[in-house]
């Protein structure tokens, strides 16, 4: 009697297909060596929902009687490999629901695999990944993160990637050839993407993580409150208007305490204050009214509640004044305006050194000009990991095919 | 709030009770006059729409100022009630058959919104085929959700529930929606005597609504019915459950209340007792059916037969302990529904098999003999009640009930 149980966490919308395929995938293969699997996600977040982290899971068994045990599971309480599609996520997940921030590596097994598609390097990522009190496996397939259109799939082989790699991490569960019997049959027999899944299995790489490695921080959390405790008819009281920043100057609205966006973001803005004209253009759209008005009338992107949209990028009139950067880059949510009036020259250094990264501002999600599916997928065939492609809008206009 | 401009007819004060004649449904509209109502909702439908008449009447000639907004269906009809019951209106709505089906949705949500919105529900035969009559089955199918249902009998006694109604629901332990529920015909269009109290003791009786904390306004901003998931529902509902359980004391405070400011009013507000005290057979129903029943059991008293009658008025919440006590010295007991619960235990209607629930762990049992009779408006006839009473008194002494519930009054 053995069960193996996966959960695949992925950001909504982009990657709800994906993550469906990987677990559709594994129930699939199991069922070559006559296991029985079921393949569901958490039905209380909100897939569809831009950006936000969310989970799929997969669970085999030997027999039906065992599967049982694991079946109508809101999440498992544990799971043998925690897939994470998406390494800003290594931060952690906060779903669109109220869990408060649940470390990438949470729900993984002692000695158990976390396994991350990521371009970043095991120390790199160690900074964001939280502690955890067994030692774990972390494993990498090179790769960025697989982001589609919002109902389509894209055909980038990490799907197949990713089932090929479980093959290795779980050979006694998914032998390679059952993966890649699966694969085949799902792919209309095309033999493409199981050699993807092969070479994925062949060149896995994999590091046991100490029990000292890893961020240290605390994750935010919170107590939920006794039926008695909440307030009657449904309701709940408005966030409080804001305040004054200091000296009855600036503005900072007050903010939902519970429910903070850490995670939801995969890029961040980041404001150059010396070319900022003042126009409130950032501050007026930002959907989620994240900008803090400064004493001296600047605006200041709260990290408790950017979710990472990009739209005070997309309508600030002034050059180089907002830049959205990938959320790997950085380390904490401090505020960027702090760090500007206590020390400008440093401030000016540290900026810099975030936006003429090409790593960091690239974009994580959407074609930038037509082809670069195709030639991403060749090169990935090819090399077994993509160049990164630069995304700013505009950046590609000369490789856009008129 | 609605503020009185009308005088008073001449000849009248304000301090005057009166006595007139009036229908079912008048006397809700006189009710909701005297309890100063702010917003009412209407969509016509026979026979709630009596009630509309009513309240447009007395808006119309000056004696209650209140908001009557003209909807194009129930479901917009029961929302705007809701929501303005939220921003502190005391509201009143309502409707019969097919038309408190199509606001089933609104029906929904305003118990756990702890909306304390008063319905006359004008009892009507569901369609199809398309019916003007009394059946109970259009009220009962929010029994499950957090409505409080009373049935009643009599004009008098729609007058003085209306008004307990709005001291019960809008009392801050309870906020839930109350629903009266009316027979068509037999209680909505037949005018009787009705003592009228004046506004004064009214005012006594009835308290402002104050929403409190609950309030929608913009100097006490709150969100009301967010969506939510798995991990506030259950804490949501067990929320509404205590408010229902509360709502049996707030229940009896309200009656002894009654009883001291109008000098009238049951003892026991959960049912009325009728010639139970030595009866060997209870009969049980809800609604004017109990009129018809009286009348057999005075006669067949006068012939030595032991027959009482229990008239449930509260059916949610159900008085489960008083009512099982007052089983307890029967021999036989027979439920007679207007309403029907095709394929439930038995074939019985919805009371019946609510009592054979209440009396499942009780001491004594006596055999439970269910009817179905009156549907659609037939007319409920002295034969029906001879006939369930003689089938009661054989399973009294024989102490076997026949399961299978039986039809009484059906063309066979």
């Amino acid at each position: 009697m053995a069960h193996f149980t996966c959960e695949v966490v992925y950001r909504g919308i982009f990657q709800k297909n994906l993550a469906a395929r990987i677990c559709r995938g594994i129930v699939l293969a199991s069922r070559k060596a006559g296991r029985w699997g079921i393949a569901f996600g958490r039905y209380g977040d909100s897939p569809q929902r831009n950006g936000i982290p969310a989970k799929d899971f997969a669970i085999v068994a030997d027999t039906k009687e065992e599967l049982e045990q694991n079946m109508a599971r809101y999440e498992p309480k544990e799971v043998d490999v925690t897939i994470c599609v998406d390494d800003t996520l290594s931060k952690g997940v906060e779903s669109w629901a109220w869990y408060g921030l649940q470390p990438i590596n949470r729900l993984t097994v002692p000695n158990g695999t976390l396994l991350m598609t990521s371009l970043q390097p095991v120390d790199q990522l160690l900074k964001d990944i939280h502690k955890k009190e067994a030692p774990y496996n972390l494993a990498l397939i090179p790769a960025k993160a697989s982001f589609s259109g919002l109902w389509v799939y894209k055909e980038d082989h990490t799907e197949a990637r990713i089932l090929g790699a479980l093959a290795k991490i779980q050979p006694g569960f998914l032998s390679l050839d059952a993966v890649c019997q699966a694969i085949q049959e799902a792919e209309w027999g095309s033999e493409l993407k199981a050699a993807s899944a092969r070479k994925a299995h062949d060149r896995l790489t994999s590091r046991s993580i100490k029990i000292t490695e890893g961020n240290p921080e605390t994750p935010f959390s919170f107590e939920m409150p006794k039926w008695w405790e909440m307030r009657e008819g449904v309701t709940i009281p408005a966030i409080p208007v804001g305040k004054p920043m200091e000296g009855g100057k600036g503005y900072v609205p007050e903010r939902n305490p519970y429910f903070k966006k850490y995670t939801t973001r995969t890029m961040r803005p980041v404001i150059d204050f010396d070319k900022c004209v003042k126009c409130t253009l950032c501050w007026i759209q930002c959907p989620d009214s994240c900008f803090d008005v400064t004493p001296d009338g600047l605006y200041d992107a709260n990290m408790e509640s950017c979710c990472g949209c990009g739209v005070c990028e997309a309508v600030c009139p002034a050059k180089d004044c907002v830049t959205m950067v990938r959320e790997d880059a950085f380390e904490d949510n401090a505020s960027q305006w702090e760090m500007w009036r206590k020390d400008k020259p440093a401030y000016t250094a540290w900026l810099g050194n975030k936006i003429k990264s090409k790593e960091h501002v690239v974009r994580s999600h959407g074609f930038r000009f037509r082809g670069q599916y195709e030639e991403e997928v060749k090169k990935e065939l090819e090399q077994g990991g993509i160049e990164i492609t630069a995304g700013i809008p505009g950046e590609n206009a000369g490789t856009k095919q008129r | 709030m609605a503020v009185m401009t009308g005088t008073p007819p001449a000849g009248q004060t304000a301090s005057d009770d009166k006595e007139l004649l009036l229908s079912g449904s008048e006397a809700c509209a006189e009710a909701l006059t005297l309890a100063d109502l702010d917003v009412v909702t209407a969509y016509p439908i026979r026979p709630y729409d009596t009630v509309m008449q009513a309240i447009a009447k007395k808006i119309a000639n000056g004696q209650l100022v209140a908001e009557y907004i003209v909807a194009e269906g129930e479901h917009s009809q029961f929302e705007v009630v809701k929501h303005a019951s939220t921003v502190g209106a005391r509201v009143f709505c309502g409707s019969s058959g097919v038309g408190w089906m199509y606001a089933m949705e609104c029906l929904t949500v305003t118990p756990p919104l702890r909306v304390p919105m008063i319905c006359m529900v004008g009892n009507r035969a569901l369609d199809d085929p398309g019916a003007f009559g009394v059946e109970h089955n259009d009220a009962l199918v929010v029994r499950d959700l957090g409505w409080m249902l009373i049935w009643v009998d009599t004009a008098q006694e729609m007058l003085d529930t209306t008004l307990l109604a709005y001291r019960i629901a809008e009392d801050r332990r309870v906020f839930l929606p109350c629903a009266i529920s009316a027979d068509g015909a037999f209680l909505t269009h037949s005018q009787a005597i009705v003592q009228v109290p004046s506004r004064a003791k009214v005012d006594k009786f009835l308290p402002r609504y104050d929403r409190g904390d609950l309030l929608l306004h913009p100097d006490n901003p709150i969100t009301v019915a967010p969506q939510a998931n798995e991990d506030w529902v259950i804490e949501i509902r067990r929320q509404n459950n205590e408010a229902m359980a509360r709502a049996y004391t707030v229940i009896e405070e309200a009656y002894a209340d009654f009883r001291k400011v109008f000098g009238r009013g049951p003892e026991n507000p959960w049912f009325e007792e009728y010639m139970t005290e030595d009866a060997e057979v209870i009969l049980m129903g809800m609604g004017t059916i109990s009129l018809p029943f009286k009348v057999g059991i005075r006669n067949m008293r006068s012939k030595g037969k032991k027959v009482g009658l229990i008239r449930p008025r509260w059916f949610r919440p159900f008085p489960t302990e008083k009512m099982v006590a007052a089983l307890q010295g029967a021999k036989a007991i027979g439920v007679i529904d207007r309403d029907y619960s095709f394929g439930s235990p038995f074939g019985s209607g919805v009371v019946a098999n609510e009592i054979r629930a209440a009396m499942y762990n009780a001491e004594k049992r006596p055999p439970l003999l269910s009817f179905i009779c009156g549907l659609g408006g037939r007319e409920v006839t002295l034969e029906d009640v001879y006939k369930a009473a003689d089938l009661c008194f054989e399973a009294a002494s024989s102490g076997k009930s026949p399961l299978k519930t039986q039809w009484l009054g059906v063309r066979e």
